[in-house]
C-alpha cells in the first residue's frame, strides 16, 4: 500500500491542488476579462454619450426687422439676417462678408427655422424685439463641453482664436446656457449635429415594432398551439419543427434579402417603409415566440388538462380555456424578448432601405423611416465630430429600452410565474 | 376605400355573430335543445364571415397594385413602343407621381392622360373591392345564418375553423423556410446567368464594381468569392480564438467551482454581452477596440490597417463569450451526477474530475455550442459592416483589412437597387452561400447535440 504521507505522495498532492488552483483561476480570469469587457463598453459610451445629453444655447434679444421680414412674403425672409445683426449689437466692430458669415456660424444653422415658424406662428411680432434661445453650431457645441481643447494650436482646431474670444464675450455676457437637449428626442434626423434627434427613428421603431408584434405574437401563438396541444407526431410535425429551429438560427441578413426580393421586388411594398421592416423583424420573431409559447404550455401540468376533459370540456376549450390563460405569463416574456431582440436587430433594416436620411417622423406605418439600431449606423458612418456623442447617446437612449423591456419581462416572470 | 373595406367587413362579422346568436337563443327558449352553446352559434358566424373575406381583402391588395400597372402599360402602349423596361419602369412612376399630384415640369399630354386614367383605374378598383366585399359578406352571413337549428353542431364548426387557423400558422415557418429558398435562388440563377459559376466558385477576384456605362473604361468587374470567403474565415477564426477560451473556462468555473451567489450575478452579468445589440459592438469596435490596437500596433512599429480583421473579430468574440458559454454550462450540467460523485469518490480532486469526467463526456455538447457559434459568426452582419474593410484582398493577416460575405452583401444592396443589375444579384449569391453554409452548419450542430446528449440515460 502506497504511503499517503510520503514525502512524494504528498508532493504529487500539491501538485493537484496546484492544478485545481489554477483551473479556478482560470475561470476566474475569463469571468474577469468578460466583465472588463462589458464595463468598458458601457463605459466608453457612457463617457462619450453623456455630453449630448446636454445641448450648448444661445439666448440673443432679436430685433425683427420689418425691412428684412415683410408679413405678405412670409415663410420667406432674412431670417438669417436679423439673427446677425442682433450678435452684431455685441460685436459692433465685425463687419465685411467674410467675419459675418463667421461670426454668423456661431449660431446653429437651424435656428433661423426656428425663428421663421415663431414669427410664421404670430406674425404680429414683427416689428418687435423677441427674446430667442437657439442651439450654437457643432464647433462651439464641443468648444463648451471641452471637447476641442483650447490649448491645442489654433490651426488644429475647427475655432479659431477670434472666434473664441467672440464665444468667451458672449459667455460673459450670459447669453451662453447648457440646458438638459430635449432636442434629442423632440427633434428628427439633420445633417447639423447640434439639431439631429431621434425623434424619426423612436417612431420608426415603434411602428415597425407595432407591426412585428400583431404579425408574430398571433401566428406564433397559433404554431405553438397547434404542435404542442394538437398535432399529431407525423412527419409533417416534425419538418415543421425542424424548420423552425433552423429559421432561429438563419443570418439576420438573409432575411433582410428575403424582404428585399419578396416584399419589396415582388409584392411592390414601399422601401423604407416601417412597414416592411416590422415584416421582416416578425419572421425573425416568429420562432422566438413559437419556442417560448411551447415552453409556457409544456409547463403547465396535465392535471389541469385532465380536469377540464374530465368535467366535458372539448380540447379546444380546454385549450382555450384553461391551459392558454395559465401559460400567458410565459408567453407574454418569451414576446417581450423576443421584441426586444427586434428592437436591437438592424442588418434587415439596412437591406430594405430604412437607413435613408429622412427629416421627418412618418406618421403611418407606409412612410420612409429610419429605426433606433439603423438611426445609430447612420449617425456612427457621418463625419461630424458631433456625431460621435450623439451615436453614444442613441446607443444608451436604445440600451434604456432593451433592458427597461427586459426588466418588464422578469417582473412578469417573478410576479406571475407559479410553480406547480 | 381600403378602410372601408375592412369596416365594412367588420361590421358584417359583428352582425353575423348578433344575429345567429340571437337566432340560437331564440330556438333555446322555443324549449329546444341547442348541440352547442349559443355563443358558439355566434362565433361560427363571425368566423365564416372574417376568415374567407380577410384573405380575399389581403390578395385583393397584393395584387391590386401590379394588376393596376399591366393594364395601364396595356393602355398606352402605343407610347412605350422602343424602351427598355428600366425606362418604362421610369415612365410608370411619372405617371404614378403625377396621378398623386406631384408634377414636376410640364409633363406630356399623354401622360397627365395616364395619370386621369390610372386615378379612375384606381378609384374603379377601390369601389369593386368594397362592392364585392359588401356581396360577399351578405352572402356568408346568409350562410351562416340560414345553418342556425338546434341539431347544427356550431361548435364543431368554430373548432375546425380554429384548426385550420392554427395549422396555418404553424406552415407559415414553412413558408419562410421555402420564401427565402425560392427568392435566393431565382436571383442567384439569375446571377449566374451573367456570371459562370466556375468564376464565381473558383476565382479569386472580387471587384463586383461593373461600369456604369457601356463605354466607360473601369473595372470589367470580377465576381470570384475566394477573398471574400478568406476574410470571413480570418474573422471568424479570431473570433473563435477569444470566444471558445474564455467562454469554456468562465462554463467550467460557473459550473463546478463557482460560488452560489457569485454564479447569481456572473450569470446575467454573462447574458447582458448577449443581449446588447450588433450595432452597439459595432460601435463599440470602431470608437474603442480600433484605435487601441492600431496605436498599440504602431508603437511596436507594425504596420496596421484602421480597419483591421482583429478588431472586428476580437469584438465578436467578445459578443459570442456569452453564447459558448451558456452552451458548454448546460453541457456540462446535463453529465449525470452518478459521473461526478463516481469521479470524486475514487479521489480526484474537483479540477480532475471536471477535466478528465465531466468535460470529455459533455464535448458533444460543447462542439454542439462552438458550431452555432461559428454559424453566428460568419452570419454576424452589423460589426462587421462597421469596423472591417470593404475590399477583398486574398490575406490572412489580422493586422490587414478584410472584407467579409455579410458586408459584400450590405454595400452592394445599400443605395439603389435595381434587380437586373450583376451588382445586385451577386450579393443575393452570396447570400445563397452564406445561407447554406449556416444552414449545413447548424444542422450538423443540432444532430451532434441530439445524438449523443441521449448517451448516459
Amino acid at each position: 500500500m502506497t504511503d499517503l504521507s510520503s514525502h512524494s505522495a504528498r508532493s504529487h498532492l500539491k501538485r493537484r491542488n496546484r492544478h485545481q488552483t489554477m483551473i479556478k483561476g482560470f475561470g476566474m480570469a475569463a469571468i474577469g476579462f468578460a466583465a472588463l469587457m462589458l464595463f468598458i463598453l458601457v463605459a466608453s459610451l457612457v463617457s462619450s454619450g453623456y455630453k449630448a445629453f446636454t445641448q450648448t444655447h444661445i439666448t440673443v434679444e432679436v430685433f425683427v426687422d420689418p425691412a428684412e421680414i415683410k408679413v405678405d412674403r412670409l415663410p420667406r425672409g432674412g431670417f438669417d439676417d436679423v439673427l446677425l445683426a442682433s450678435l452684431k449689437t455685441y460685436f459692433p466692430d465685425v463687419s465685411g462678408r467674410a467675419d459675418e458669415k463667421a461670426l454668423e456660424g456661431i449660431i446653429s444653422n437651424g435656428a433661423q427655422f426656428a425663428l421663421r415658424d415663431r414669427i410664421v406662428a404670430d406674425p404680429s411680432l414683427i416689428g418687435q424685439s423677441v427674446t430667442v434661445t437657439v442651439p450654437v453650431s457643432d464647433p462651439f457645441d464641443q468648444l463648451a463641453k471641452g471637447l476641442v481643447k483650447r490649448d491645442t494650436p489654433e490651426a488644429q482646431r475647427r475655432v479659431s482664436d477670434r472666434e473664441i474670444g467672440w464665444f468667451d464675450t458672449l459667455d460673459r455676457a450670459d447669453a451662453i446656457s447648457q440646458p438638459v437637449n430635449w432636442g434629442l428626442i423632440t427633434n428628427t434626423d439633420s445633417r447639423f449635429p447640434e439639431l439631429a434627434g431621434l425623434k424619426g427613428a423612436l417612431m420608426g421603431s415603434f411602428w415597425a415594432l407595432l407591426v412585428c408584434f400583431v404579425i408574430s405574437f398571433p401566428l406564433g401563438i397559433g404554431a405553438a398551439i397547434y404542435l404542442e396541444e394538437f398535432a399529431p407526431r407525423n412527419r409533417l410535425s416534425d419538418f415543421i419543427e425542424v424548420n423552425i429551429n433552423n429559421l432561429a438560427a438563419v443570418p439576420s441578413v438573409v432575411f433582410g434579402l428575403l424582404a428585399l426580393a419578396v416584399f419589396i421586388g415582388w409584392m411592390g411594398l414601399p422601401r423604407s417603409a416601417p412597414l416592411v421592416g416590422g415584416m421582416t423583424l416578425a419572421l425573425m420573431t416568429l420562432p422566438t415566440i413559437i419556442i417560448a409559447t411551447r415552453a409556457a404550455l409544456k409547463a403547465v401540468p396535465p392535471s389541469i388538462r385532465e380536469a377540464a376533459l374530465g368535467v366535458g370540456a372539448s380540447r379546444h376549450q380546454v385549450v382555450f380555456g384553461h391551459v392558454l390563460p395559465l401559460a400567458m405569463p410565459g408567453i407574454l416574456t418569451g414576446t417581450i424578448i423576443g421584441l426586444a431582440q427586434a428592437l436591437g436587430e438592424t442588418a434587415p433594416l439596412l437591406l430594405i432601405g430604412m437607413n435613408a436620411f429622412i427629416t421627418s417622423a412618418p406618421d403611418t406605418p407606409f412612410d420612409s423611416a429610419t429605426a433606433l439600431p439603423t438611426q445609430i449606423f447612420i449617425w456612427a458612418d457621418s463625419p461630424e465630430r458631433g456625431f460621435v456623442s450623439r451615436t453614444s447617446a442613441a446607443i444608451l437612449v436604445l440600451l434604456t429600452f432593451l433592458i427597461t423591456m427586459n426588466a418588464i419581462a422578469i417582473y412578469l416572470r417573478s410576479k406571475f410565474e407559479r410553480k406547480w | 376605400m381600403t378602410t372601408a373595406a375592412f369596416a365594412c367587413l367588420f361590421v358584417f362579422s359583428v352582425i353575423g355573430y348578433i344575429w345567429n346568436r340571437q337566432a340560437a337563443t331564440a330556438i333555446r327558449r322555443d324549449g329546444a335543445r341547442l348541440h352547442s352553446l349559443v355563443g358558439f352559434h355566434g362565433a361560427y358566424s363571425l368566423l365564416v364571415v372574417l376568415v374567407p373575406v380577410l384573405v380575399l381583402i389581403l390578395l385583393w391588395l397584393l395584387l391590386q397594385g401590379p394588376v393596376i400597372d399591366l393594364i395601364l402599360k396595356s393602355e398606352i402602349a402605343a407610347h412605350l413602343d422602343g424602351f427598355g423596361s428600366g425606362e418604362v419602369q421610369l415612365i410608370v412612376a411619372e405617371i404614378k407621381s403625377v396621378a398623386r399630384g406631384v408634377v414636376f415640369g410640364t409633363p406630356e399630354p399623354w401622360k397627365t392622360e395616364a395619370a386621369q386614367y390610372l386615378t379612375a383605374l384606381q378609384t374603379r378598383a377601390g369601389q369593386l373591392l368594397l362592392v364585392v366585399v359588401t356581396a360577399l359578406s351578405l352572402v356568408l352571413v346568409a350562410f351562416s345564418h340560414r345553418k342556425v337549428s338546434a341539431e347544427f353542431r356550431a361548435r364543431h364548426g368554430v373548432e375546425r375553423i380554429i384548426s385550420g387557423l392554427m395549422i396555418f400558422c404553424s406552415v407559415v415557418a414553412v413558408f419562410v423556410t421555402l420564401g427565402i429558398v425560392a427568392s435566393l435562388m431565382v436571383e442567384t440563377s439569375r446571377f449566374f446567368a451573367k456570371v459562370s459559376f466556375v468564376e464565381f466558385l473558383f476565382g479569386t477576384n472580387w471587384e463586383p464594381q461593373i461600369p456604369l456605362r457601356e463605354d466607360q473604361v473601369a473595372a470589367e468587374g470580377a465576381f470570384g468569392w475566394l477573398p471574400v470567403m478568406l476574410g470571413t474565415l480570418v474573422i471568424t477564426v479570431i473570433a473563435l480564438v477569444i470566444a471558445v477560451p474564455v467562454g469554456l473556462m468562465s462554463a467550467v468555473y460557473l459550473n463546478e467551482f463557482a460560488p452560489r451567489r457569485f454564479r447569481a450575478v456572473a450569470k446575467p452579468l454573462l447574458e447582458i454581452l448577449a443581449g446588447v445589440p450588433t450595432v452597439v459592438y459595432g460601435f463599440f469596435a470602431i470608437l474603442v477596440v480600433a484605435p487601441t490596437i492600431r496605436s498599440f500596433g504602431q508603437s511596436l512599429g507594425l504596420d496596421v490597417s484602421p480597419n483591421t480583421a482583429l478588431a472586428a473579430g476580437g469584438v465578436m468574440g467578445i459578443m459570442l463569450i456569452p453564447f459558448i458559454s451558456s452552451f458548454a454550462d448546460d453541457a456540462l450540467s446535463a453529465v449525470p451526477q452518478s459521473l461526478r460523485d463516481g469521479a470524486l469518490g475514487l479521489g480526484a480532486t474537483r479540477a480532475e474530475m471536471m477535466t478528465g469526467v465531466l468535460f470529455p463526456a459533455a464535448i458533444p455538447g460543447i462542439v454542439g455550442g462552438v458550431l452555432l457559434a461559428v454559424s453566428r459568426a460568419i452570419g454576424e452582419t452589423m460589426i462587421v459592416v462597421m469596423a472591417a474593410g470593404l475590399i477583398a484582398k486574398m490575406t490572412m493577416n489580422p493586422l490587414d483589412s478584410v472584407t467579409t460575405v455579410t458586408v459584400q452583401i450590405v454595400t452592394l444592396l445599400i443605395g439603389d437597387t435595381s434587380f437586373d443589375n450583376p451588382k445586385t444579384l451577386a450579393a443575393f449569391a452570396l447570400g445563397m452561400m452564406l445561407f447554406l453554409v449556416t444552414l449545413m452548419i447548424n444542422i450538423f450542430a443540432l444532430r451532434i447535440v441530439r445524438k449523443y446528449r441521449e448517451a448516459y440515460d
